[in-house]
């Protein structure tokens, strides 16, 4: 006997059944737990929620306004102009901007991600990355700042809400879903928190529309 | 395990004092507040019990279904009985893809199986990544909380051991120190040729790892490498993705008093055809260790447990004594519960007892395991099992015959309050009481007035 029949054979015994329940009938249903509720304007609360986490939020009107919004904060703070973004990004003329960007994977030494973003959550101010071809994981992550433009008719309630979403378009899960809540952060020495552990130690996010 | 000898030490530790006092403040208050802002608190916090009673009720069926999403998806899927059989997968794992590097993020249950040592001892070199493990991997020592490993130790203390080991100039600065450890490390997550992770939920709907992290370290640990390996215990499987955010509602409010942790990573299957990154080998360790053996015991409310460590942080024992006195990998009401499960109870013999039945734990817990009962359920078996030292046993069977025979009882009584009362003196107080200086050495008795219960209801009634 595998360790695998054992430990199912000791779980079976413990319950005094077979395996009986139709966990995929309830699985199927996807029953929602008790959501809190969220008054007013989702966009509103998005911007703010994030902000509370640290994230630092804008407004544009179009996608072509961005580049220089993302200029604007770069240079008020010092911060490196080159770095990566995901492809599907690039067109929208960051160099006129002066921001170098390679469309990309990050790497360890790149100093600016650019990405996009699935969904935001308005419920907490988090973002919803999903990993793909177009959208590489490490590009929100490797970077000291990470830059995400996330269009306003993307930002839902919840996390249930953003889940069907994400089954009505994607049907499958990516390899890797990030919710991504402001800068990485620790609060490991002595409890007091500090931002920019070992991801970002900034995130900017541009909401467009 | 000599929980007592530990305890004492602790308690007259002033650095420990200091650290536990700030945590108690940070993590109590931040609770509290991040709570109060879901109105509908008691209604989420019982459907996520709900969840986790419903997965461990059926949790064959469940882990089944998780093991044929994840094996759908590319992952590999291993199970293992105990900490030699998932030491010995990762090992093998490690040698089947020539991995002489590992990274790994926090992890309770590779704690439970002293992994580092074991990898160590065959020649892979292990890196933690979260900065509290990291901390302790140089100070050679484990964790003391669940959440925040480190607590225990000062920032003067961790500027030591930076300065020795990583022979930069000192650091005392909190954010100058984090920033040491962030580019000490980031060359040791590019190097990488495994990530070792742990789960806090995996999911049975699509063969998912659920991680929850702040640092970030998680992320990486599970996306840069070319093998992840995560380890997990078989009880922690939920139903769907919505059951998961259910409970994410509950775990970084419980833990941290935060909405949400700055990163939740759902990982499901290797990394596709054309993608840039993740890795090409994913294997999930399911770990029982002694977890099946508590299902259909009155212990089976504690496989519930999502590790958010609320019950420590509130315990007013653990408040006092940290996390190393209770000798294991899990401290604190939890800890109590799990270790004498998992390492015998004639082991833990003292950890049942730690604990002043206040019942605070069981009010914090968001998923409502009733541990005081718990504790109590395992202080019977220790009497039932004749656990308990052998001068407690003559001294209760003593009891249990005087209380048995009243006339003896108010005789024994009588002596009793009249000489504690003449004991007392002028103070009216006990300094000493031969025979159970246990209680009198750290404080002082206010002695009996000199007459039994019976008596002065007796004289009352006469009146």
């Amino acid at each position: 006997m595998s360790a695998r029949d054992r430990i199912l054979a000791r779980i079976g015994k413990a319950h005094n059944s077979g395996i009986a329940a139709d966990v995929d009938g309830e699985i199927r249903r996807r029953q929602r737990g008790p959501l809190p509720p969220l008054a007013g304007d989702l966009v509103k609360r998005f911007g703010e929620r994030a902000a509370n986490l640290a994230s630092d939020v804008a407004q544009a009107h179009t996608i072509t306004e961005v580049p220089d919004l993302v200029a604007r904060y770069l240079r008020e703070r010092q911060l490196p102009m080159q770095g990566v973004c995901w492809p599907a990004l690039a067109p929208y003329g960051w160099p006129a901007a002066g921001i170098g960007l390679e469309a990309r994977a990050a790497r360890g030494d790149d100093m600016l991600g650019v990405t996009g973003a699935f969904a935001g959550i308005a419920e907490t101010g988090t973002l919803m990355l999903l990993s793909g071809p177009e959208t590489p994981a490490t590009v929100s992550l490797l970077p000291e700042t990470h830059v995400a433009v996330i269009e306003s008719t993307r930002i839902v309630a919840t996390m249930e809400q953003a889940w069907d979403r994400l089954r009505a378009e994607r049907g499958a899960l990516p390899r890797a879903v990030n919710f991504v809540s402001g800068p990485s952060r620790t609060a490991d020495i002595e409890q007091t928190v500090t931002l920019g552990a070992h991801g970002p130690y900034r995130v900017l996010i541009v909401i467009v529309g | 395990m000599h929980f007592r000898r530990n305890a004492a030490e602790k308690l007259n530790d002033d650095r420990l004092q200091q650290a536990l006092k700030k945590l108690q403040s940070r993590f109590v208050d931040s609770r509290a507040t991040a709570l109060a802002e879901l109105p509908n608190f008691p209604e989420i916090r019982e459907a996520a019990a709900a969840i986790r009673q419903r997965a461990i009720e059926n949790l064959d069926a469940y882990l089944l279904r998780f093991e044929r999403e994840a094996t759908a998806r590319g992952a590999v899927v291993h199970w293992a009985e105990d900490i030699e059989d998932a030491n010995r997968l990762v090992v093998e794992i490690a040698r089947r893809h020539g991995v002489r590097k590992a990274v790994k993020s926090k992890s309770m249950v590779t704690e439970e199986c002293g992994l580092n040592d074991y990898l160590a001892s065959v020649g892979v070199e292990v890196l933690e990544t979260d900065l509290g493990e990291y901390i302790l991997q140089l100070a050679h020592e484990p964790p003391s909380h669940i959440v925040a490993p480190v607590v225990h130790k000062s920032k003067e203390e961790i500027a030591d051991l930076f300065e020795a080991r990583h022979r930069r100039p000192r650091n005392t600065g909190i954010a100058a120190m984090c920033r040491e450890a962030r580019e000490v490390l980031r060359p040791g997550f590019l190097a990488a040729d495994m990530g070792i992770s742990g789960a806090n939920f995996i999911v049975a709907e699509t063969g998912s790892v659920l991680i929850v992290t702040n640092e970030g370290n998680g992320r990486l640990t599970t996306t840069l490498p070319r093998v992840h390996v995560a380890i997990t215990g078989i009880e922690k499987v939920v139903p769907t993705l919505e059951d998961a955010s259910t409970l994410l509602r509950l775990l970084p409010r419980s833990a941290t008093g935060q909405s949400i942790t700055n990163y939740v990573s759902i990982l499901t299957g290797v990394r596709g055809k054309d993608e840039a990154d993740g890795p090409e080998h994913f294997h999930i360790i399911l770990l029982d260790n002694g977890r099946s053996r508590l299902l259909g015991t009155e212990l089976q409310p504690m496989l519930r447990c999502i590790r958010c460590g609320a019950c420590m942080n509130h315990c007013p024992v653990y408040q006092n004594i940290g996390g190393h006195a209770y000798g294991w990998v899990y401290p604190g009401p939890m800890g109590s519960v799990l270790t004498p499960a998992f390492v015998g109870l004639e082991n833990a013999i003292d950890l049942p007892n730690a604990s002043t039945f206040c019942g605070a734990c069981a009010d914090v817990c968001p998923v409502k395991i009733p541990l005081p009962d718990l504790l109590r359920h395992l202080r019977r078996r220790q009497v039932e099992r004749h656990l308990r030292p052998r001068s407690e046993r003559a001294a209760l069977r003593l009891w249990s015959w005087a209380a048995r025979h009243p006339a003896v009882y108010a005789l024994l009584t009588r002596a009793a309050a009249r000489l504690l009362h003449r004991l007392g003196g002028k103070k009216k107080y006990l300094r000493h009481i031969p025979g159970a200086s246990g209680w009198t050495r750290g404080r002082d008795m206010p002695a009996p007035s000199g007459r039994t219960f019976r008596e002065l209801y007796q004289s009352r009634n006469s009146k």
